[in-house]
Formats: structure tokens, sequence, C-alpha cells
């Protein structure tokens, strides 16, 4: 029994895979749809949305799974934000540009990688942290003039497209980040998280796990930059190099619940979605609540949102039956 | 060559600033063994205090030290007792790793409180003495950048005395230094985590204050005002507080130089640099123990 069980898990979707499942079929049905008919605004809105899950599942692989805190993401959604609108902008056609943004992305983060990962912990984290802002002045520097469409460009501006491509972005990276969470890669990085020690004792190659997370981040992550380059009409080249991507891509993964699939979507739905609502009435305001937010969820609720859920869901009494029994007794990894 | 010099010599008056928030926030790190990525905000709001008590009042920065600095003290104090007591209990890498997460959250909350109640526009205290100072060999030394490299000159030094001829700052340092055994010998470790924080945001405040004074002030200056004190602390190495001045000086120095050698553009870019290479290179920094 316990050996059928675990091998579901490794092998394929397991029991528990069939929510985060369903969560992105249920996307992906309430994605088509307002494709008929809906406002630029409302696109504009859904767009930023699914750039979010995307960001914010591209950190989690690396954060959640592997356990490295990076803060250093926005100079991953930078680099793919650069090179896609420089190419683009210089005759490419986009589809190129922006798969060339995430490689870029992928590409600078194999180069640095390799000597940041010899930091652990809070060294990491302001290591990657000093590496994003030295990107970040860098490009302000170098490139201050802001960058804009082509009047061309705009007469032909589709945010439908846009929309699709982020939409298939986010669908993507989460099933990705799903795949590789259930693949015995994912046990490897799940072992680098909980003890690395242990993890390299056990035969567990922690570099090579570690780099793989950060490529699957990176390259993510430089898709929505490439995605961002897409759809803003003008914007400063160093904008998104900004800490304050990598800042929300972090909250919203907490939030949403750190490690698990379904986190970036539920905490990008509710960061946003929030966010839209307190604008109207709070301006600023709205920070502050998040900052409070953030701060209660990582004392109180490490598990954030989806956690929150779950303790709800096992608290009704009529769920409980044998099914459910086993489910818990394969072990709350996520 | 005159412009040389005098550059270095701004390189160290910003320096010593550096210095003084760095030693705040590697205060604060030694002994709670937490990281508050919110100490440039802290800064910020000491900055903030000043001008209000300049513009309003007409209090001399200088003197206004005297309560900015108290006041900071105490938002420390409250911070500890609201928000990082809860952390303490954690141990090692996850203490750490929560302490960044969670005063970020707190960097937020303070930035934007900032904004609500003074606006985005930047500020800066101008004193019918802003512009004399004296001349050396060419190089002309404002009064106001003397008495600022003063006034941190001074903090660190009663900080070294504070902490290593007072009974209270020899707890701090016991803490620091082994909080298990602190405990054991019958030191207050919780006390000493509070007066601790306290200190290191009064440190902080007063950074702010001689920064609104040289420089200018407005709600978003924390980020980078916390990265350069990491930067210090970084090359200080990180069992060192009083090497945070020293340090400091050094990374305005080197600022300074890059600014002269490679343009202005890449002052700031060369003080991360430099970070990265002793993170990689020489994780222990300068004067650092372990």
């Amino acid at each position: 029994m316990v050996e059928r069980v675990a091998r579901s898990q490794v092998a394929g979707v397991g029991a528990r895979g069939w929510r985060g499942l369903a969560l992105i079929g249920a996307w992906i049905v309430a994605g088509l749809v307002p494709l008929l008919g809906a406002g630029d605004d409302l696109l504009t809105l859904l767009f930023r949305i699914c750039l979010f899950v995307a960001l914010a599942q591209s950190w989690n692989i690396l954060a959640g799974f592997t356990g490295q805190t990076s803060l250093g993401h926005a100079a991953f959604f930078g680099i793919g934000a650069l090179v896609a609108r420089t190419l683009w902008l210089g005759g490419m056609p986009f589809p190129v540009a922006f798969a060339l943004g995430g490689l870029a992305a992928t590409a600078f983060a194999m180069i640095i990688g390799i000597p940041t990962f010899r930091l652990r912990g809070a060294y990491f984290a302001i290591g990657t942290l000093g590496v994003a802002e030295v990107l970040r002045i860098t490009v302000a520097q170098g490139m201050p003039l802001i960058t804009s469409l082509s009047p061309a460009e705009i007469a032909s501006y589709s945010m439908a497209t846009r929309y699709q491509l982020a939409l298939g972005l986010a669908i993507v990276t989460s099933v990705v980040a799903l795949l590789a969470r259930r693949s015995p890669l994912g046990l490897g990085l799940l072992a680098v998280r909980e003890d690395e020690e242990a993890a390299r004792a056990s035969g567990v190659n922690v570099l090579a796990h570690k780099l793989l997370a950060l490529a699957l981040c990176s390259f993510f992550a430089g898709l929505a930059g490439g995605a961002f380059a897409y759809q803003q009409v003008s914007y400063y080249p160093a904008a998104p190099f900004g800490p304050l991507w990598t800042f929300d891509a972090v909250l919203i993964a907490y939030v949403g619940g750190l490690g698990t699939i379904a986190g970036p979507i539920i905490g990008a739905l509710f960061f946003i979605v929030v966010q839209e609502r307190l604008a109207l009435s709070f301006e600023q305001g709205q920070q502050m609540i998040f900052g409070a937010l953030f701060i209660l969820v990582v004392l109180v609720f490490p598990g954030g949102l989806i956690e929150g859920w779950n303790r709800l869901y096992r608290l009704l009494p009529a769920r409980f039956g044998a099914r459910q029994a086993a489910k818990h007794l394969q072990g709350r990894d996520e | 060559m005159q412009s040389i010099a005098q550059n270095l010599i701004f390189g160290l008056f910003v320096g010593s600033i550096y210095g003084v928030a760095a030693a705040g926030l590697a205060l604060v790190f030694g002994v709670l063994k937490l990281l508050n990525v919110a100490h440039g905000e802290l800064l910020m709001f000491g900055g903030y205090i000043t001008f209000w008590l300049f513009s309003l009042w007409g209090f001399d920065p200088f003197l206004s030290l005297l309560i900015a600095v108290p006041i900071l003290f105490v938002i420390g104090i409250a911070l500890d007792r609201l928000v990082f007591r809860w952390l303490v209990r954690l141990g090692g890498e996850a203490r750490i790793k929560n302490s960044l997460l969670v005063s970020f959250g707190m960097a937020l909350i303070l930035q934007n409180l900032a904004l609500q109640l003074f606006t985005a526009d930047e500020r800066t205290v101008q004193l019918s003495y802003s512009g004399a100072g004296l001349n050396v060999f060419g190089v002309s030394l404002p009064y106001t950048r003397l008495i600022s490299l003063l006034a941190a000159f001074l903090a660190v030094m009663a900080l070294h005395l504070f902490l290593h001829r007072t009974y209270p700052g020899k707890a701090v340092r016991a803490v620091a230094e082994d909080g298990e055994s602190a405990a054991l010998a019958g030191i207050d470790v919780r006390r000493v985590y509070l007066y601790t924080m306290g200190i290191g945001a009064a440190l902080a405040g007063l950074a702010g204050s001689l920064v609104v004074v040289g420089y200018g002030i407005e709600p978003s200056i924390g980020l980078s005002w916390t990265l350069k004190a990491l930067v210090v602390i970084i090359l200080a190495g990180t069992g060192s507080v009083l090497g945070a001045f020293p340090a400091g000086l050094l990374l305005g120095l080197v600022e300074a130089i890059s600014g002269v050698a490679f343009g202005a553009i890449y002052r700031e870019t060369a003080g991360l640099v430099l970070f990265l290479l002793v993170l990689v290179l020489r994780p222990n920094g300068l004067f650092g123990r372990a």
C-alpha cells in the first residue's frame, strides 16, 4: 500500500496533483471566455495577474522547492525585457525575440549562479539583491532614455494578443513547476531545501540541482520580462530591474503559499484584485496593508492562503473518510 | 589634483554616515542575529524628525539630534516588542531568513506611512551656515560636513565605550558571542535584545539626521541606504560592529575614487561590485572573526 502510493507520487500526477491540475484547467477555461468582447481594461488586469503568476511561480521554483531565497529575481525579469525589447524593436519577429530574452536571462543566471551559490541563507539573499541592483544601476545609467513603440506598432496594438501570451506563459510556468515538483528532480530539490548536508550525503548533487532550479526560474522570469516588454508601450529600460518586481513576486508566493503550485496563482489573484480594489479608495495605503499581511503570513501562517484553505478543508468532518485518511498519511510535503 | 582631493574628502564625509548607519545594523545583526531590512526606513524617519524640527520650530539639526535619536530608540524598542520578539524563537538560518522577510514587510509599511504623511517631495535642511567652510590647500571643507563627520565619529566612540566599559554593554557583547551561555551566566537576554534594537534604531536615526543636512531625504531612500549598510557590514565582516566605521569610510573612498576614475555613473556600481567580490572571495570581511 505504502509502496504504490509513494510511486504514484513520484512517477506521475499523484492524487494531490489533481487539485493543481483542476485549478490550471479552470484557469484555461476562465481565460479563454472573456476574450469574446472583453474590454481592454479588463484584459490589462488579467494580463497583470498572469504576469505575476509567472513571476511568482518561477521564483517559487528556486525558493519554495529548493529553499534558496533569492532577492535578485528582477535581474532575470529585466534581462528578459531588455533583450526582447531591443531585438524586437530592432526588427526581429517578436516570438524569436521573446524566446531569446528568456535564454539570455538563463545564460546570465548560469554565469552568476556558480559563484553565488557558494553563499548560504541571508548572504545568498543579499548577494542576489546586490547583483540585481548592479544591473539596474548600470542599465539606468547606460540606457537612460525611455523606450517607446513606433506609431505603426501602436496602431496595430492588440491587448488580446498580449493577454493570450501572458496567459499561456502563466499556464506553462505552472505546468512546468508541477511536473518538476512531481519528478525525481523535484524530490532532489526538496531534499536540498530541507537539509543540504543530508541531501549531499544521500548522493544528491546539490549544486547541479540548485543550478537546474535556477535555470528554470530564470528562464520563465526572463520570458515574463519579454511579455512585459511586449505589453508596455513605453517605459524606462531600467524599470523592469527594479527591486519592487522581486518583492511583489516574493510577497505573492508567500501569501499564496510557498512551495505549492496553486500558491502563486491564488496569491497573484489575491494580490492584483485587492490592489485594484484598494487603489480606488486607499491610494498608497494598500502597500501598508500588504506589508502587514506579509508580516502576518511569515509569522503566523507560513503556508499562506493555501495552508489556511487546507486547514479549513480538514476541519470539515463530513469529508473525512478512509481515502482522506490515506491522503494525510502520505505526509504533508507541500 | 584639487578636484581629486575634493572628491576623496567628500567620499570620507559620506563614508562616515555609511559607517554609523552600518554600525546600527551590524549591532542588531550581531546580537539578535536578525537582518533588519527596514533599517534604511528607520534612517529615513530619523531624517524626517530632524527636518520637521528644523522647518517648524527652527531647531538646529545638530542639536535636534538630542531629540531625534531618543525617539528612534523608542521606535526601535517598539519594533522589538511588536514584531521581532516572535522571531527570536527560531534558530539559525530560519531566523535570518524570516527576519529578512518580516522586516521587508515592515519596510513597505514604513515607506508608505512616510509617503502618506510627508509626501514624496525631497526634503533637505539648508542652514544659514550651509555654504560656509574652511579652505585647506584649495579643498573646501564645509562646516556642516565637518560637524557631521565629528558627530558620526563621536557616536561610534560612544558605542565603543558603551560596549567595552559599561556593564550593559558587556552584556550585549556576551549575547552577541553566545546567547545561550549568556543566559546561563544570568544575563537577561530578552532585555538585551530590547535595548540593542533600540540602540540600532537610534544609530539609524542619527545617520538619517546627518543625511538630511548634507544630502536630502524622501520616502524611497530606505532600500538604497539599507543596501549601503549591508555592503559596509560585509566589508567589515559580520562579527565586527566597530569595524563598520572604517569600512564605511573605505566604501566612501572607493566610491569617490571610482567616480573620479571611471566617471560619476559608476560610483554606485563600484561599491556594489566590491561588495559582491568580498562576499564571494573573502566572506569574513576585513575585520571579521567568523
